[in-house]
């Protein structure tokens, strides 16, 4: 009888595996996180941020600089190549998106172009294609799309770029300024 | 009596060592701990290496979406994967209650164009079609497919009345981790294996592998141009 139990143990495990999605560890604990506790630890983190509130309505392009959280709705295109996009649990996309990294919670119809990470979190939604070196699709999202992650691209494009500039920003991208069209 | 749940496949197993694949190891957490039941799989790696050397695949997932799994094809093939969810497509005729569109629906529900298609990961998705429903898919699946171009598909060969889909999760290509939802209707009648293969009309069973698990799993290849 006991080693009827050693042998049914490890097959039903305590917790909730976080080794089922290995390339997102931080994943689901920042998706277990509340929303407003995740963005305050985003906004200490980073430097510039800015937020695009529930009642707002952007038609057209977007583009900038800074770190951007949009919890309204935005249809369009968005452009933020050096900066981490975070579509907010209200947040509703409907545009293409390009940024250095984009989280989503909320719901993104559109293609999502990213230069280094795409993260679909718990309860979020993208209906396009994704292109992006890495990608997180957290169990509980919904995708609907193709995946495109540019593994021969990434790495051939990458260490260049790094050696050419290995410290200082680019002057178009620090001159560049955000702006909101509508 | 400890031991009832052992089979006569394990009490023969005294007689001599059972096969390697069928005693592998439970997935390993990277905090250490033994976590869930892996399932051995021979046809995966097959999969994989007839997509290695080609130059960014294009690959079909029929499946629902596994976020590891995309991770996965994606750094092992370097591949685009198109993920087209086709559980949730029955899910969807079975509550309407209009399954016998199903045929027509699916002649229609790809839109890459033909002869497009790298390879195609077609799971279990057959067990849950009627005859017809699965003649369609069998075709159009096979015309989608790139010369020798590679289809893997699952197919149960007993009866099993559980309603339940299962997502396959990539542990290692060796290694499979079986998560079930719930699902309106269980799986159809288990086809024969001759069955399966005058379905896939023009494709050609590359390998065969009937698991411990009661699962046929067949890697079908497109014939060279």
């Amino acid at each position: 009888m006991w080693k009827r139990d050693e042998s049914v143990k490890p097959a039903t495990p305590p917790v909730p595996a976080p080794a089922v999605v290995p390339a997102a560890p931080a994943a689901p604990a920042a998706a277990s996180m509340p929303p407003a506790a995740s963005e305050r630890r985003t906004q200490q983190l980073q430097g510039e941020h800015v937020n695009i509130g529930k009642s707002v309505v952007i038609k057209g392009e977007l583009s900038g600089s800074e770190d951007l959280t949009i919890e309204g709705n935005v249809e369009g295109k968005i452009e933020l190549k050096e900066n981490i996009l975070t579509i907010g649990p209200n947040g509703k996309i409907n545009a293409e998106v390009f940024a250095k990294a984009v989280i989503v919670l909320g719901i993104v119809v559109g293609n999502v172009t990213a230069s280094e990470k795409v993260d679909i979190r718990d309860n979020g939604s993208v209906d396009g294609d994704i292109t992006s070196p890495r990608v997180a699709i957290a169990e509980g999202a919904h995708f609907r799309g193709s995946v495109d992650m540019q593994r021969a691209t990434a790495k051939a494009a990458t260490p260049p770029a790094a050696s050419n500039k290995p410290a200082t920003p680019a002057p178009a991208a620090a001159a560049q300024g955000q702006k909101v069209g509508a | 009596m400890a031991d009832s749940a052992r089979t006569l496949t394990d009490l023969f197993g005294f007689l001599g060592n059972r096969r390697a694949a069928d005693t592998a190891p439970a997935a390993v957490t990277p905090s250490g701990k033994t976590d869930d039941v892996s399932h051995p799989t021979k046809s995966l790696q097959k999969f994989l290496t007839s997509l290695q050397a080609r130059e960014k695949p294009a690959l079909l997932d029929l499946g629902p979406v596994v976020g590891s799994n995309v991770n996965f094809f994606g750094e092992h093939l370097g591949c685009r994967i198109r993920v087209e969810d086709l559980a949730a497509d029955i899910e969807t005729h079975l509550k309407k209650g209009n399954t016998d569109e199903l045929p027509a629906f699916l002649e229609k529900r790809f839109t890459q164009e033909p002869g497009s298609v790298d390879g195609i990961l077609g799971w279990d998705m057959f067990d849950y079609l009627d005859k017809k429903s699965a003649h369609v898919l069998a075709t159009v699946l096979a015309s989608l497919l790139k010369p020798d171009g590679a289809l893997l598909c699952f197919f149960s060969t007993t009866e099993r009345l559980e309603s339940v889909y299962t997502k396959y999760v990539v542990v290692d290509p060796l290694h499979l981790r079986y998560r079930t939802y719930p699902a309106t209707r269980a799986r159809q009648r288990a086809l024969l294996t001759g069955d399966i293969i005058r379905m896939f009309k023009g494709l050609r069973v590359s390998d065969s592998f009937l698991m411990k698990s009661n699962v046929r799993e067949m890697l079908f290849r497109k014939n060279p141009a």
